[in-house]
């Protein structure tokens, strides 16, 4: 049904063809107005489809319950814990599965947590700790983190991203909870993904 | 950019192939009757297009295939739109096919040296028709599902390879992932792949022969662009805008008012194409039919039913195969005299019968509609017409039924999934989980033999022969109320129609003593009783009643008498009568339902209640304990979503 642009009409054809001039040219314009439309119009349903997944979506941004103090070690070793959240996966409603996970560390022996995201900032791997070296060590370009999350070496464009992270003290037990968030990579700008 | 047109043009030629395609020698003009090959293929390019993007959202699998188009109808921007397009104008192709076809075989467009082309067309239209077949089955709904699974089985009669073709075409004995994996790559690859093929050379050899030129010539030759194309272009418009009218009927025959659409987060809940409740192999569907295109099939059919395996065969296979070789003889049979009358003879006959068959389709289904039930006059034994009448209206009857009852579960299936979310089983775990749908099965099934369930105005379930109290708001206040009444504990609706007629209870409860008992008192007790339920629907009643009922529960544990019999908290011994102790609560019904023979309940006065589940090893049992629940559930009206029950 393409319209291409109007080619001059074999000589031939002149003559045979009906109405030339005023006529033959809203005939042309007609039909590539009518034609155009009908061709464009199941692009646009499929296109609205197609582009579904840029709409704004409410952030998720909800503060998640991660696991008691006491399983945080007390001598400032960081420790991995998985990040249990209500997920939707397209239509597939999933209630309380691991969405993420989490480095959590006592700062300096006290009460106080910092959360680091597990996905290294460069280009999304899932970095590890090394006890031996105290350091995060990313396995697919060999970026490598403080223990507080600052970048030592490597191409990462930034450190690790912290997470807001609180204690709250229900009925007498110390609960960790994270404010669990996705971020851009690749960027030195430290931004959550909507 | 001249240079750069000369420059491609001698590289490619692309630019004379354009002129020879716009340029096509037109004799006598344009004209409307030219335009339908090429409506056929804008719904086939509709078809590409829309069913690419479909493809993006579309996952065939037997857990996923319905919830992945309940995604693309309610929850993605604009899919009610793009799934209305594609099975719709799924629709108008078959109907543009039949028109195409007619106009062939009116003109005589057949002969030679037209033939070639000709039997190209109906192989296309085999290929369209198989697309049919395979798309309907994708959603996964029970509307695809049964017409699929008895197309598929009427594959089965064909001799000696008829198993082993519905094997394969349905990847086993079983319809499941494997069936969908299937249709889908049929739907999506191969059939619209040997489409074009086929297209391809269609077109080619129609450009080769030129048009059947509708004689006499009413006008001078003319060229295909730009007069051709604009009646092709205006008739492709014409049959998008009667696609789109389907997809916003509902709007339009006034089923729901623009208004509410429009303000609606989700247009996909009235607009598009319809979604049925997902498949489910384990419940009956009695409105199983193919998609109305294939109507007349089904109904010719029918007319071999009473020929068993041989009838079959011949109404499904043989005659239909045999009309497709006579449409097939067209060109060999019209270079005769009187071979294109004889032709467009056959043709009538043919859509004569299609549309006679379809209409008597439609009728059989349809006539309890519009026709009142056959009276047979009493005392008379009815006769074999009298009987033929009745069954064909009891069929259209139950046919109706399941339509509205499929179209209920859809609806509760939506609710669900939006509610609840769709679990990784899928949404069909929602329905087998619903008290709100499973419950009236169970009921109908296990306890509507001598159980009726019939609210005040009479609907709902009822035995032949009741023999059992009425469970419509079973431990309400209404209901316990009545069961108080000394007028009403002797209807059937309560203890009539059962050996307790002449029980302990409905002497108490007619004797003097309890006629001793103020109204208000009365009142008070039905109050305290109905609490131990903890009913959902009368959770705001029962915590404004607090006072109240503190009082009936003392009345019933110390003045009236009720603990001589049955036990009521820390009052009373079991044994004599069922317990009142959390009298109606989910816990107390799932006992009762699985044994009423314990002694919580009517022990050894039982009168005729089976024991649905009173054993341990689930084998032995009439009911799972999840059916119990169900049932128990449904009863008290405790369903999503919550404080939405119909117990009252």
């Amino acid at each position: 049904m393409a319209m291409p642009p109007q080619p001059t009409a074999p000589a031939a054809h002149k003559s045979t063809a009906r109405g030339g001039g005023r006529r033959g040219f809203f005939a042309k314009a007609v039909a590539i107005v009518v034609g155009g439309m009908v061709t464009v119009f199941p692009f646009t349903a499929g296109l609205a489809v197609f582009f579904d997944p840029l709409r704004k979506k409410s952030r998720r941004d909800k503060s998640i319950l991660v696991t008691s103090l006491d399983a945080v070690p007390k001598d400032g070793t960081p420790r991995k814990f998985a990040v249990i959240a209500d997920r939707q996966n397209a239509w597939n409603y999933f209630p309380k599965e691991p969405i993420g996970a989490v480095y959590l560390r006592r700062v300096s022996d006290s009460d106080k947590v910092e959360a680091l995201n597990v996905i290294c900032p460069h280009a999304g791997c899932f970095v590890g700790f090394s006890p031996q070296r105290k350091e995060y060590l990313c396995p697919c370009h060999t970026s490598a983190f403080a223990i507080d999350g600052e970048l030592i070496s490597g191409p990462s464009p930034r450190g690790l991203d912290t997470l807001r992270c609180e204690v709250r003290d229900i009925d007498g037990r110390q609960e960790v909870w994270v404010t669990f968030e996705d971020f851009y990579t690749g960027t030195a700008e430290k931004k959550a993904k909507a | 950019m001249k240079s750069l047109a000369a420059w491609l043009e001698d590289r490619t030629g692309v630019g004379s192939l354009l002129r020879a395609a716009l340029y096509e020698h037109v004799p006598g003009g344009a004209r409307w009757r030219y335009v339908w090959g090429s409506t056929l293929v804008f719904a086939f390019f509709v078809q590409m297009v829309t069913g690419v993007f479909l493809w993006m959202a579309y996952s065939p699998s037997g857990d996923s295939a319905w919830e992945s188009v309940y995604f693309i109808q309610y929850h993605l921007q604009g899919g009610w739109l793009l799934r209305g397009l594609h099975h719709y104008m799924a629709q108008a192709m078959v109907v543009l096919l039949a028109l195409h076809l007619m106009q062939v075989v009116i003109d005589g467009a057949y002969r030679a040296p037209r033939e070639v082309n000709f039997w190209l067309g109906l192989v296309l239209m085999k290929i369209v028709l198989g697309l049919s077949l395979t798309g309907y089955l994708l959603p996964w709904d029970e509307k695809g599902y049964w017409a699929t699974r008895v197309a598929t089985n009427l594959m089965g009669v064909v001799p000696l390879v008829g198993e082993k073709l519905q094997a394969l075409v349905v990847g086993g004995n079983e319809y499941g992932s494997y069936t969908l994996t299937r249709f889908f790559a049929l739907h999506a690859g191969v059939l619209p792949a040997l489409l074009v093929f086929f297209l391809v050379l269609h077109v080619a050899l129609f450009r080769r022969h030129g048009l059947t030129v509708k004689q006499p010539l009413r006008r001078p030759d003319a060229t295909f662009w730009p007069d051709q194309i604009l009646k092709d272009a205006v008739a492709c418009l014409a049959v998008l805008v009667v696609v789109l009218l389907l997809i916003v009927r509902p709007v339009l025959s006034g089923q729901h008012a623009i208004a509410e659409v429009t303000a609606a987060a989700h247009p996909g809940d009235y607009l598009g194409a319809d979604l049925g409740a997902p498949a489910d192999p384990a419940s009956q569907y009695s409105a199983a039919r193919p998609e109305w295109y294939f109507l007349f099939l089904f109904q010719f059919l029918k007319l071999f039913s009473g020929y068993g395996e041989r009838g079959e065969l011949m109404g499904a296979i043989v005659i239909p195969g045999a009309v497709m070789l006579l449409l097939f003889l067209m060109p060999l049979v019209g270079r005769w005299k009187l071979g294109r009358g004889f032709n467009i003879g056959l043709l009538g006959c043919l859509l004569l019968g299609i549309v006679l068959l379809t209409g008597q389709a439609f009728w059989d289904d349809n006539l309890a509609r519009w026709v009142a039930k056959p009276a047979v006059p009493e005392g008379n034994q009815p006769t074999e017409k009298q009987q033929q009448s009745l069954a064909r209206y009891e069929a259209s009857r139950s046919y109706l039924q399941a339509v509205e009852e499929s179209e209920e579960t859809a609806a509760r299936a939506r609710e669900l999934a939006g509610g609840l979310g769709i679990p990784p089983q899928g949404a069909i775990s929602l329905l087998r989980g619903d008290p709100k749908t499973q419950g009236p099965k169970l009921f109908a099934t296990h306890c509507a033999t001598c159980h009726s369930y019939e609210d005040p105005l009479g609907r709902g379930m009822k035995p032949q022969e009741v023999s059992a109290s009425n469970l419509y708001g079973f431990a309400s206040r209404v209901w316990l109320a009545g069961l108080l009444d000394p007028k009403r504990i002797i209807t059937p609706a309560y203890f009539g129609a059962t050996k307790h007629k002449e029980g302990e209870m409905v002497g108490f409860i007619t004797g003097e003593d309890f006629a001793k008992v103020s109204p208000a008192d009365r009142e008070k007790i039905v109050m305290a009783l109905s609490a131990q339920a903890h009913l959902a629907s009368q959770k705001d009643a029962d915590a404004a009643d607090a006072a109240a009922i503190a009082a009936g529960t003392e009345l019933i544990k110390k003045k009236i008498g009720c603990i001589d019999c049955h036990r009521f908290e820390s009052e009373g011994e079991l044994g004599s009568a069922p317990e009142l102790t959390g009298y109606g609560s989910r816990e107390w019904l799932t006992g009762m339902i699985s044994n009423p023979d314990h002694e919580r309940f009517y022990k050894d006065r039982n009168d005729h209640m089976p024991a649905f589940a009173p054993s341990d090893n689930p084998a032995n049992n009439r009911l799972s304990g999840h059916d119990v629940q169900l049932l128990a559930d449904w009863l008290r009206g405790d369903w999503y979503p919550p404080h939405a029950g119909g117990g009252e």
